[in-house]
């Protein structure tokens, strides 16, 4: 399934946890930093709200003064937890991207404003890569390459896994109960 | 179509695919070495670790785990093929020297570096530990991270591998009590890796220190990540303890990148070293499946052997 981006709460809520899917559209990176300077600003660029949020930070080249995408898998998101509900909350995010999953305040974000968290394989940079047709421009660059809000245009960018719906589901937490099961017939 | 730009590390790149031992006459400078070292580590998966992640796919059962593994190979393959990094975060380098050198070598390292973060490019991330400010050239005080080890060779041998912060991030030590014994060690090494999830980018390699004293833990968990992934623990306590942290952690289910299947770990490596009686200190240091690493002889005719 595509999903185009940005997207509306209608499609969002309509995607179930371990469904596959793929972006098509706009696409805007953000990591620590982005995160911290967008919360404590007054102003914040527009293309935040109700965006896809990726979590990345790029390695981006210059290439006949244009912005072009080396590799851009995703980072881990889990740094991002004590600030991704409030960026919900106040900036409408529909869709993250990201990698190793969200704790539950967050899960609960979801619900609430209806948001999907969707997981990109760690490390897929030159997939990923593949998928981003165009950089549209940056936001923040003194924030640094990594830390930059990057908007990207993408075509099929994926596989994207849905690993935490907007119904309070998260594929994270059926992991972790059949793990700690695994782990209880370990006597250790 | 391939771009084939006539530089050493295509060469070696399409050479090591053919299974010869590569050795370039090219007297060069230790600054272009290491940028074709670091070159090699970041676009060349080793294929000791191709292997295990083919035999990973092989005893997968669970659908999503299975498109993961895929996906990670392609994305491999296609890094290769096209000579740019696998993941975007080419990590921290961590530089192993060894056999005959002089200190003029720090230099050759550092401008090396230098030269790869611009010309690969690596993405600049060293940043000062407290005002976050980044050089852009992975430099900084104290880093790269560069660890001496003289001997009587007459060469020089110069290993690296790119830490990635998703893996290093999961770093534990844990100073254990001598009364915790094997199941202590065991239970601190599962938990370490289980409670990671799918932030180190599993199915990862469990790098393993055990004794020593706490800096030497830390340090023989992640050289034992330079290990190839095929080989065999000589130590038979050592070998068994591996093996089976081996299936427990792939019995858990937690799967690649945490989404749930078999394959969570590649491989459990176990260094040791003798310890005070009084303690019982357990390092856990983690690969990602990107467990990038590569390594250089350079022999007195200024020969470069370059290996994974
Ligand atoms: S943990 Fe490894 S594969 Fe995952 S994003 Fe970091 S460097 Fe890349």
């Amino acid at each position: 399934m595509i999903i185009t981006s940005p997207t509306d709460e209608r499609t969002v809520r309509s995607l179930r946890t371990g469904q596959t899917v793929y972006v098509s559209g706009s696409l805007i990176t953000g990591r620590d930093k982005v995160h911290m300077r967008a919360l404590s600003s007054e102003k914040v660029p527009k293309v935040l709200y109700n965006s896809t949020l990726f979590h990345c930070g790029p390695i981006m080249k210059k290439e006949k003064n244009k912005w072009a995408v080396v590799a851009a898998g995703p980072t881990t998101s889990a740094r991002l937890n004590d600030l991704e509900a409030e960026m919900i909350r106040r900036f409408g995010i529909k869709v993250i991207i990201g990698k190793g999953g969200m704790s539950s305040d967050v899960l609960e974000a979801m619900k609430e404003n209806g948001c999907v968290y969707l997981a990109a394989i760690g490390g897929a940079a030159v997939s990923l890569a593949e998928c981003v047709t165009e950089t549209k421009g940056v936001e923040w660059e003194d924030l640094g390459m990594a830390e930059a809000m990057w908007l990207f245009s993408t075509e099929r960018f994926g596989p994207l896994v849905v690993a935490m719906d907007a119904n309070g589901n998260s594929i994270y937490d059926d992991v972790n109960s059949k793990v700690n099961e695994t782990l209880k017939r370990y006597q250790f | 179509m391939r771009s084939f730009s006539e530089t050493a590390t295509d060469r070696i790149v399409f050479l090591l695919n053919a299974h010869v031992p590569i050795m370039i006459k090219i007297p060069k400078q230790i600054d272009d070495i290491v940028c074709d070292l670091l070159r090699l580590a970041n676009t060349r998966l080793p294929t000791d670790v191709g292997w295990a992640l083919e035999a990973a796919a092989a005893w997968e059962t669970n659908d999503i785990a299975y498109s993961q593994l895929g996906g990670i190979m392609d994305n491999a393959k296609k890094a290769e093929y096209k000579g740019i990094p696998m993941c975007q975060d080419t990590g921290i380098p961590v530089f192993y020297v060894s056999g005959k050198f002089n200190s003029s070598i720090e230099k050759g390292i550092r401008d090396g570096l230098r030269k790869a973060t611009e010309t690969i490019p690596l993405r600049p991330n060293t940043v000062h530990p407290i005002t976050r400010k980044n050089d852009g050239h992975n430099l900084g005080d104290g880093m790269p991270m560069i660890h001496y080890r003289p001997s009587d060779d007459d060469f020089t041998e110069i290993t690296v591998i790119p830490k990635g912060a998703g893996a290093e991030n999961m770093t534990k030590l844990g100073m254990l009590d001598p009364a915790d014994g094997t199941d202590g060690i065991k239970r601190f090494v599962v938990n370490a890796v289980l409670q990671a999830g799918g932030r180190p980018c599993p199915p990862t390699v469990v790098g393993v220190g055990i004794g020593g004293t706490s800096e030497k833990c830390v340090e023989m968990a992640k050289e034992a990540l330079l290990e190839r992934l095929d080989s065999v623990n000589g130590n038979d306590d050592e070998r068994r303890m591996e093996e089976e942290l081996f299936l427990i952690l792939n019995e858990s289910g937690l799967g690649p990148m945490g989404l749930g299947g078999n394959a969570t770990v590649l491989r459990v490596h176990i260094r040791t070293a003798y310890c005070h009686t009084a303690s019982l200190p357990v390092a856990v240091n983690l690969s990602c499946w990107a467990a990038r690493r590569a390594t250089v002889r350079i022999h007195n005719d200024g020969t470069a052997e370059f290996k994974q």
